[in-house]
């Protein structure tokens, strides 16, 4: 599936819900559910820090494609983390650079990507792109 | 309730608690990061603006001399606050932490040295550390922090112990913003004194709970913020006892502080003015008198009694609640009420209350040492203002309750 076919399913997925309360308690089951990040990557260097919850995020590639691990002490934040990885995960650096999110808007989720201090979301949204655009310019050169 | 204010009434001034967040009226409980601001303070800014708006000082046309004379009568109704001795013993600045900043640097620079022992407390704000940590570094200054009971109160006999006659300054805060602790800043003032050291009280949290007579305290230096007096955003006081104004070199440099300029040596403008380089936030400062006879008229007496009714009756209720434990629990204290929840991230219990329209605090709280010495990482904060309600409250508990079920 591409990157957008993904994030279209994640849409209806949501379209499901008709109040707040069933729709942050699927967020709640999906950080539930989420595999933990190796205690191994929870690393000072993979840490993304905010305000509030912290979030980890190990990169790697795995032949062409660019794959995602992270995790968060925060439940609901971990809830989104796993639909930011869902979304971008195992994908070409390519696609993931030039990616354009906009899931979390129609989903009605937007408020927690602009706070960028309070969870790590959008900062880890930004490393996931910079990792995208890292990994396209070392293929280039190799 | 057995109280004399009228808290309809007084809701009614608030426009903003009109409000519907997430479908749901607004419950605003994060008063002690910022109060709401009542009606004639937003009428006094636009007033400013729409009719007397000019720059201050200078100008000899009516508007600067209507402004000129609302600022400086702010000056007085702030020494007035505060019952300062002289008018020009107030200080105008962005805030709390712009008068610290302003004294660590201005009489820190001036008058601490290497091996000087500057004395602050383990619940302070970062604003109450940072200066302090840049002026040792600078300086070869050593600081040193005043432990805390597990109730989140200072140990007064360990404070006694850190006092020497290498003590030479001492920074501590009134209320804690964290734990609501009312600490007794008079005997810590005192016993400073005792050993020849100065004294910055850190008055954020205590200004719009707390009657404050810096006569009295004896304090060389308080500092507060308007914003979390019911007044604007953006500005605040430092009060300093004159004779260490007057000693202290000017912190900034620029318009407004100097008597006369040329290139070869600047002299300075006398207080208050010495330390208000440029133009200052002229509109706020003279919104802020209108919060303060807003303060007055209800009376703070009035306003701390109702907020220690509503601050024992959310302690009770939420104590109810299994898992939940109260982090700051001193015998004195305003109306804030810090709490985590086992095995709940504080953050979800912020998220999660914001969906159902309740706003509280979550995270460290600019108290980061603090939340270590408790072992956690943050906490979940509601703080109480004269316009909060018991149904209110009861909300929050419905909330919470909420939160539990959808995590547990």
């Amino acid at each position: 599936m591409t990157i957008n076919e993904i994030q279209d399913e994640l849409i209806s997925d949501f379209e499901l819900f008709d109040d707040w309360e069933s729709k942050y308690e699927y967020i709640i089951d999906l950080g539930k559910q989420f595999p933990p990040l190796e205690e191994q990557y929870k690393t000072e260097e993979n840490i993304i820090k905010g305000c509030q919850s912290r979030v980890w995020l190990n990169a790697y590639m795995d032949g062409e494609l660019l794959k995602f691990e992270a995790d968060s002490d925060a439940i609901i934040v971990r809830g989104l983390v796993s639909m930011l990885v869902k979304v971008l995960s195992g994908h070409t650096p390519e696609e993931i650079a030039m990616a354009d999110l906009y899931f979390m808007e129609r989903i009605g989720l937007h408020q927690h990507l602009a706070q960028t201090r309070s969870n790590g979301l959008a900062a880890m949204l930004k490393q996931m792109k910079a990792y995208g655009f890292a990994f396209q310019a070392k293929s280039i050169n190799v | 309730m057995s109280n004399t204010l009228d808290i309809n009434s007084i809701r009614n001034d608030f426009p903003i608690l009109n409000e519907v967040v997430n479908g749901r009226p607004l419950v605003y409980f994060d008063n002690a990061a910022t109060t709401q601001k009542p009606r004639l303070v937003l009428d006094a800014l636009s007033g400013y603006y729409e009719h007397y708006n000019a720059n201050i000082h200078r100008g000899i046309h009516h508007l600067a001399e209507k402004a000129t004379s609302a600022f400086e009568q702010s000056r007085k109704r702030l020494q007035a606050f505060l019952n300062a001795e002289f008018s020009e013993e107030i200080i105008f600045t962005y805030g709390t932490t712009d008068g610290i900043n302003l004294v660590a640097s201005s009489y820190g620079r001036a008058f601490l040295k290497a091996g000087d022992e500057v004395i602050i407390s383990t619940m302070e704000h970062h604003s109450n550390i940072v200066p302090w940590q840049m002026l040792c570094e600078e300086k070869g200054c050593i600081l040193k922090v005043i432990p805390i009971n597990d109730d989140g109160e200072i140990l007064m006999d360990e404070y006694e112990k850190l006092l020497t006659e290498r003590t030479k300054f001492v920074s501590v805060v009134h209320v804690s913003n964290s734990l609501g602790t009312i600490n007794p800043i008079k005997e810590i003032i005192e016993k400073a004194h005792a050993v020849g050291a100065k004294v910055l009280i850190d008055g954020a949290q205590a200004s719009s709970h707390l009657e404050i007579d810096v006569q009295d305290l004896n304090c060389d230096f308080y500092t507060l913020s308007l914003h979390k007096i019911y007044g604007p955003t953006g500005m605040g006081i430092l009060y300093g006892k004159r004779d260490l104004l007057n000693a202290m070199p000017p912190y900034r440099g620029g318009g407004e502080m100097i008597k006369e300029v040329t290139f070869e040596k600047t002299t300075y403008n006398e207080l208050p003015y010495k330390f208000e380089a440029g133009t200052p936030n002229i509109a706020d400062v003279v919104a802020a008198k209108y919060a303060l006879d807003y303060v007055d008229n209800l009376g703070k007496t009035n306003i701390a009694a109702y907020e220690n009714e509503l601050l024992k009756y959310a302690t009770e209720a939420v104590s109810e609640i299994a898992g939940l434990r109260i982090i700051g629990k001193a015998k004195n204290k305003v109306s804030v009420l810090s709490f985590v929840i086992d095995g709940v991230h504080h953050q979800d219990i912020g998220v999660l209350l914001d969906q159902q329209g309740i706003a509280v605090r979550t995270g460290h709280h600019c108290t980061q040492p603090l939340m270590n010495r408790f072992n956690i990482t943050g906490t979940s904060r509601a703080s109480f203002a004269v316009y909060n309600t018991i149904e209110e409250i009861d909300k929050l508990v419905v909330g919470l309750h909420k939160v539990k079920k959808m995590l547990g």
